[in-house]
């Protein structure tokens, strides 16, 4: 090959590879795989830079508001100004913005040259503590316990006590109608001698009916204290089998992970048959599940890592710098809230992207790990330390439409014999992702229209083969 | 005929294999190069978060060519690049920065140090140690560990190696990695004693790949370490104490690497106290 032609063909390899790398990123969302899909999974979204936390406590309790109560444990004591009832509306924004999302693509006539994008529609996105103070203080301080604080905010009522020894504290909590399940002693014993504090809450009836919320509004606690953990040990004895908690962080930094526990990226990028756009809610469980049998439900799963300012493509709109101030990203000075990239006037939305305004707008990076665990995987509360990692990632499951008018010419054959591939390995990435049987997903395709048996076009020279070939410079000067 | 070929064919095996025993067995670094490469090898194929095969290579590439130009301004007629590698490879497995150029300055701070803080012949901090722990005291907002990123079973498979290291390869310094692990153990089980916490909590402390890395190729630094067995059985303990304290009065997560660095500083005066022999790699 003489050199002329390596740098021709590398020229026409240039043309030929570049429309594909234009649209590599351009899916449109169209499902998203958000905490609802999970039945008992806990929402915490923790807030921290230098030694500042906010921790938010997402509450999905389902059960009778006057039964509600939870026992936390705390660095520090936290007094009244230090907690604040929020708005579960931003929790699940951040949930909705992070969740693992499913995009995609339509495939172009293969025998044209350029590329026609179809518009997506867009879917996104105790007991009145006042009254009896003083016996409360007379009781716990027989047993030990000292309350350090005792206060009404929005419907909760919130103790925050110490204690000496643990016997006691079980057992005025259980008296006060905290119900501790066995082996909580062994564990607030533990926490006693590393020296937490036990915040307590239980819902305050008349408040509750007076706010006029028929669910109770999500906790928030702010503390400034060098620990960086989530204590989940007291939460894993009660629980009957493995638990969910999404836990969301916001920093200035970059990503968070646990510095106790291995951190594994969920599965993304894989091309999955055309039906999960139907059951992704079931696709993105069975995948979950089968990602956690796989590292022996004993790794923090990592779902999302991006800057605050934009996502591509978008599960939802970025959370506005208001609301992430008010989940506790208390570094954050300017205010934008105007949408980022606006449609060119006259044309259609092409789809929900959004850039930042300039390098480093939103000092935010959020990070959403998805954590099953049990006592025995997950023994220790989890230790987390905020890393400079600013590496994107998200979960994202690509769909591919194949094209669907009518095509005939050598490029639409090999267009087609390359589909039947395609759908072979995205039935394969299916069933290895969710451990499905592969033969009910090729059935599943088949009814779908996504055919294994496609037929090749006849291309159009066929078709005129009983008229005599011309010879090709017949056309060139004759009209 | 068939069955003489057999034969001989068993004893070219036989003979290779011993012959890279013998190679192996010839200086302790050897086996460490051979486990700390498994171990990259390893994290590559099986870790999300294991470094890039271009950062392995700066690194490397930087801690080597450090070495020799050292060689060539201190006038050392040496071609050995035995512990550079090593030096290399801890900092590939163990140190994170999202600034690239960070990666090759750290590998030749590291080798550097080695050259130019010395006190009676020996240097005083273990390079790929002291250039972790300058990283995370210059630049906190660019550097960290991750000594969460290893699997149990990389775990398991990782000390059996470092153990099957520790006996095959005889080496005088190893006993520091015993007896560091054995401290922290030791301070572990008694926390989790006095706390009331069940056993699983230490054990799921100890199963760290970070403080295998630590014990076996970091502590047990015969050039950073006292030459008196006593000597490094105080040094070591007092690394567990100090890192011990750092990590759960302090909450620093990072904190083997600073307790190692500061007791560092004191070999000099344990040498002055409890005399023995420089350490030699290879015994001539």
């Amino acid at each position: 090959m003489t050199k002329r032609t390596s740098i021709l063909l590398f020229i026409i390899g240039l043309f030929v590879l570049m429309p594909m790398h234009a649209h590599a990123f351009c899916g449109f969302y169209v499902a998203k795989a958000d905490a609802s899909l999970f039945n008992e999974a806990s929402k915490v979204v923790l807030a921290r830079h230098e030694n500042r936390t906010v921790m938010t406590m997402a509450n999905d309790f389902k059960g009778d508001t006057k039964d509600f109560a939870i026992v936390i444990p705390v660095p520090t004591v936290i007094t009244k100004s230090q907690v604040n009832v929020g708005d579960n509306k931003i929790i699940d924004h951040i949930d909705a913005y992070t969740a693992p999302r499913l995009v995609e693509y339509h495939d172009s006539d293969p025998c044209m040259r350029y590329e026609m994008m179809a518009m997506q529609d867009f879917a996104g996105a105790p007991m009145a503590m006042r009254k009896g103070s003083r016996n409360l203080q007379k009781s716990a301080k027989k047993l030990g316990v000292t309350i350090e604080e005792s206060y009404t905010v929005g419907e909760y009522d919130i103790l925050v006590l110490s204690a000496k020894q643990s016997d006691g504290l079980f057992k005025w909590l259980n008296q006060e109608g905290y119900k501790l399940p066995k082996g909580a002693n062994k564990v607030l014993k533990s926490y006693i001698k590393q020296d937490m504090k036990f915040f307590v809450a239980k819902v305050n009836i008349e408040e509750f009916d007076k706010s006029g919320y028929t669910y109770l509004r999500p906790l928030q606690v702010a503390y400034e204290s060098p620990k960086f953990m989530l204590p989940v040990r007291l939460g894993t004895l009660n629980a009957k089998g493995p638990q969910d908690l999404l836990l969301f962080t916001l920093t200035k930094n970059g990503r968070v992970e646990p510095t106790n526990y291995r951190t594994t990226k969920i599965p993304t990028g894989d091309e999955i048959p055309l039906f999960v756009g139907k059951e992704f809610g079931d696709f993105y469980k069975a995948m979950f599940s089968k990602a956690v049998e796989k590292e022996d439900m004993k790794t923090v799963m990592l779902e999302y890592a991006w800057n605050m300012s934009w996502c591509d493509p978008c599960a939802a709109d970025p959370v506005p710098n208001d609301d992430l101030k008010k989940m506790g990203a208390w570094w954050i000075d300017q205010v934008y809230d105007e949408p980022m990239v606006k449609p060119m006037p006259g044309q259609p939305q092409i789809m929900p992207r959004r850039a930042p305004i300039k390098p480093g707008a939103v000092d935010v990076f959020v990070t959403r790990m998805h954590v099953r665990y049990t006592a025995e995987s997950f023994p220790e509360d989890i230790m987390l330390q905020t890393t400079d990692d600013k590496k994107n990632f998200q979960g994202r499951y690509v769909m591919r439409h194949p094209f669907k008018g009518e095509a005939s010419c050598d490029a639409a054959n090999t267009y087609y014999k390359g589909l039947e591939k395609r759908f072979e390995k995205e039935a394969t990435n299916l069933a290895n992702l969710t451990g499905w049987d592969v033969n009910d997903i090729r059935a599943k395709m088949e009814k779908n229209g996504q055919s294994f048996d496609i037929k090749l076009a006849e291309p159009k020279d066929d078709d005129d083969d009983d008229e005599p070939k011309k010879p090709w410079w017949e056309n060139m000067w004759n009209d | 005929m068939s069955i003489k070929i057999l034969f001989s064919s068993i004893l070219v095996v036989k003979k290779t294999f011993m012959k890279i025993l013998s190679a192996l067995n010839a200086d302790p670094r050897h086996f460490q190069i051979l486990t700390l490469s498994s171990l990259l090898l390893f994290l590559t194929l099986w870790s999300d978060f294991s470094p890039e095969l271009h950062v392995m290579a700066m690194i490397v590439v930087a801690a080597l060519g450090t070495q020799y130009l050292c060689f060539k301004f201190f006038k050392i007629p040496s071609t050995d690049y035995r512990s550079p590698l090593i030096t290399s490879l801890s900092l590939a497995l163990l140190f994170k920065t999202n600034l690239i150029w960070l990666y090759p300055l750290i590998a030749v701070v590291a080798i550097g140090s080695k050259f130019f803080i010395r006190i009676n012949n020996k240097h005083i901090f273990n390079p790929a140690n002291g250039a972790i722990v300058l990283g995370l005291l210059l630049l906190p907002d660019h550097v960290w560990v991750s000594p969460g990123q290893w699997g149990n079973a990389i775990w398991l498979g990782f000390a059996l190696i470092c153990f099957a290291a520790l006996v095959l390869s005889k080496a005088g310094r190893v006993d520091m990695a015993l007896f560091f692990l054995g401290s922290w153990m030791f301070l572990l089980l008694a926390r989790a004693l006095w706390l009331g916490d069940p056993l699983s909590i230490p054990l799921h402390n100890m199963q760290s790949g970070a403080l295998l890395i630590f014990a076996f190729f970091m502590i047990s630094d015969p050039m950073t370490t006292p030459n008196h067995r006593w000597g490094r059985f105080i040094f070591a303990f007092a690394v567990a104490l100090v890192a011990y304290m750092f990590q759960y009065v302090f909450q620093i997560r990072e904190a083997i690497f600073y307790a190692l660095f500061i007791i560092c500083m004191t070999t000099p005066m344990i040498d002055l106290f409890l005399k023995d022999g420089f350490y030699q790699w290879r015994k001539t």
